[in-house]
Order: C-alpha cells, then structure tokens, then sequence
C-alpha cells in the first residue's frame, strides 16, 4: 500500500487555515514521510491524478466555482474534511447572509466611494464564477465526515485530525484543541 | 436546620431546605450547565439547558427545589446530548461570528459548545437579520449574538430601580430592547455589569475591547463548570 494521499482548497476563505497546516513546524517532516499531497495549492497541482484518501476544505462556498471544486473534492476523497470557521459555519464571508445579495453587490460596485467616475457596473462576465444568494457552509452542499472549527483550526489539532484519520482511531480532542478564534 | 438528603448521578449529597438542584449541586462539588440563570438573580428556567430527570421526570434545576430522597440524573448520556442540542439551536438561530466577537474566550455560550465539543451544528443555520443598536453612549446592543436569556432584562436596572433593557414581542420575534434615557444615565459600573451579566457579546461596552490576550481569557485554559467541580473534593 502507497502513502495516503492528501488533497486540499481554499474556497471562500482566506489561506489562514492552509498557514495553520504549514504552521506543525518540524512535524511537516514527518507528514511529508506520511503522506503524500496531490491536488492542492501547496504543490500546485491544479486536478486529481489520483483519488485522495484525505480532502482538507479551507473555506465555505460563495460562488458556483466554489461549489464545483468542492463536489470535485467529494468525488474524489474518501474522507472529507470542512477545515475551519469558514467551512464549517460560513464564517466571516457569511457576514453578508442576512442581506440580500442585490444590495450587497450594490453597496460594492455601484455606491461604494471610488477614485475612478466612470460608468459603474455590477461584474457580469460570462466567464465569472456566479455568485450565490448565500454564503453556504460545506456541510449544506456535500456531505462532510470530519469537522475542525477554529480560525484557524490550531495546527495541534490539524495534526491530531490528519494522524487519527490516518491512523484510522477516533480523534483525541483536548479541551486546548478546540476553539472557534 | 432541616438537612435534605438526596443523590446526585448515585452520589449522596446534602443541601438546605429550599435549595433548588442546582444550588445544592454546586455546594456538593457538581456542576450543572447554566445558561439563562445568573447567580444573584430569580431563576426563570427558559434556556432548559439545566434540564436534570428526576424519576422519568425532565425539570429545569435552576428552579426546581431539592426534596428529601430526589434522585436526580444529570449526566446520563441522553440529557448530555440533548443539552448538546439546545447550544446548537442557539448557535443556528443566531449570528455567531466567533472570530470577531469581542466576547469571545469570556462567551458562556462559546464555553458551553467547547465542554460539550460541538464541532459542527447539527441543524441548518438560519441567518436571520437583526438590528444592531448603537445608540447608548456606554453600551452597544448586538443583536445577532443574542440568545434571550433576558438575563439583561432582569439584572440592570436604573439607580430609582426601573427596568433599562426590556423585551418586545413573544416567541422568535422576541427582541431585546434598551430605554434610551436610561441608558444614558448608566454610569462606566453599571454598564460593565451590564456587560457581565450579558452571557453572549449582545451587550458590548463601547470604547474597549479585545482588552485580554488570547490564552488569557476566561475560558481559555479549564472548561466551564470545572470552578464547581475543583470544589468537590473538599
């Protein structure tokens, strides 16, 4: 049997949760004798060459390209993984959901205060992701099987959760592992 | 003075007449999960996270009184999770933005989700939009964060004894609301307290904040509740 393999995104979130697993100091040794990464921004691989065993979700979705790469990573990782605040409740990017789009796209693009007075559109290229009502939590568009909150998750419990699931034990969680700041 | 004897999960313990469960656990050492309930002040019983069994029966212990004989169940595996339950409605029935809340690590709430480890809610998040009220001099009303405790509404009260915050409508409209020239009149104190009293970061004092570093904060390092338990060995 080869190494497992791990694959990771950032969908809408902000890479902090991707610092957070660059952030095990000299452990990232030993996840590099460990495992293995395939599709994901830290090796740049843009598409799955291979299934993955492990799929880390930075982010939740705020677009249909979001919701694409995320039905991606569930069709091609046998454990998945809603990888901080953002993934798991929508986080700071959710900020928006109690108002309706249109006035928040407005508030951006058409009366917000700017430096070029020119005609002001509201983006609608064809080729741009579209944006959705909400900014929905993983869960609520995949099904998930693992959840590490915090923002970011500590890289102590991104540790444990990758040695556990690897493992294949329940995960140890201290009281310390588990914050939501 | 009568002495009550009665257990608490098989555990004997003892307490004064008059004593509701909860009071007479944390005198034995047990901890029971508060929410609405405020130390000081007349329990109400309406978060129901205290919720204990007492023969097949569920009762709020906050309210209820200890009798002679009771056998009260409060950390079977059931009540646990349906505790667990309650924090995660409130959790989806609200805006909860940890990250940038300025009561976060001093959250009751926040604290309760960590010692039940509530990684994820179990129900769809609700997003409702809420009025944010800025307009006391000393105090800010965040109403995402609030859960309806009305721990507010029942602990602060202006210097002649009337009433600063009250709540407007019944059932999940119920919003809390502030008394504009009353609140006017809280003094830097008062508005701390009101602060404290507020179990979420819905009533934020204006002017300061993230005052205490991470790691620092109440509760950082010991769970909620382990205050109560330290005590059980003496």
């Amino acid at each position: 049997m080869g190494k497992p393999v791990i694959a990771t995104a950032s969908l809408a979130g902000c890479f902090g949760c991707h610092m957070s697993i660059l952030d095990i100091d000299e452990r990232i040794l030993r996840l590099v004798e460990l495992v293995e990464f395939n599709k994901s921004p830290i090796d740049d691989i843009k598409r799955f060459t291979k299934p993955a065993d492990i799929g880390l979700i930075e982010g939740g979705c705020s677009n249909s390209e979001n919701v694409a790469v995320l039905r991606d990573f569930r069709k091609n990782c046998r454990v998945l993984v809603s990888l901080g605040e953002c993934a798991v409740m929508g986080g700071l990017p959710a900020l928006r959901n109690s108002i309706p789009l249109k006035e928040c796209l407005e508030e951006a693009y058409l009366n917000s205060p700017t430096v070029d007075p020119g005609e002001r559109v509201i983006p609608n290229d064809e080729d741009l992701p579209v944006i959705l009502d909400k900014v929905y939590p993983c869960h609520e568009v995949v099904k998930i099987d693992c959840f590490l909150p915090g923002c970011p998750p500590s890289a102590d419990l991104i540790w444990e959760a990758l040695t556990a699931i690897i493992e294949g034990r329940p995960l140890n969680l201290a009281y310390d592992l588990i914050k939501f700041d | 003075m009568s002495e009550i004897r009665f257990t608490i999960d098989g555990r004997p313990c003892v307490a004064r007449a008059g004593q509701t469960i909860v009071e007479a656990a944390k005198a034995n050492g047990v901890w029971i999960p508060v929410l609405c309930h405020y130390e000081g002040l007349k329990p109400v019983g309406s978060c129901r996270i205290c919720t204990v069994r007492v023969a097949g029966r569920y009762m709020a212990a906050c309210t209820q009184p200890v009798t002679e004989g009771m056998a009260v169940e409060n950390t079977a595996p059931d009540l646990e999770d349906m505790r667990k339950s309650l924090i995660e409605m409130l959790f989806v029935e609200g805006n909860h933005f940890c990250p940038s809340c300025e009561k976060s690590g001093n959250c009751e709430l926040q604290a309760l989700a960590y010692r039940y480890r509530m990684m994820v809610p179990r129900f769809p998040y609700l997003w409702p939009g809420r009025a944010l009220d800025a307009r006391a001099p000393r105090l800010m009303l965040e109403r995402n964060r609030c859960i309806q405790c009305l721990r507010c509404v029942r602990g602060i009260r202006a210097k002649d004894g009337r009433k600063v915050f009250a709540a407007v409508e019944r059932g999940p409209r119920v919003t809390i609301e502030i008394d504009q020239r009353l609140a006017a009149g809280l003094s830097d104190a008062e508005a701390r307290r009101a602060m404290d009293i507020c179990p979420v970061g819905a009533i934020l004092r204006k002017e300061t904040g993230f005052a205490v570093p991470i790691g620092k904060r109440k509760y950082d390092g010991a769970p909620i509740g382990s205050d109560v338990e330290k005590g059980a060995g003496r």
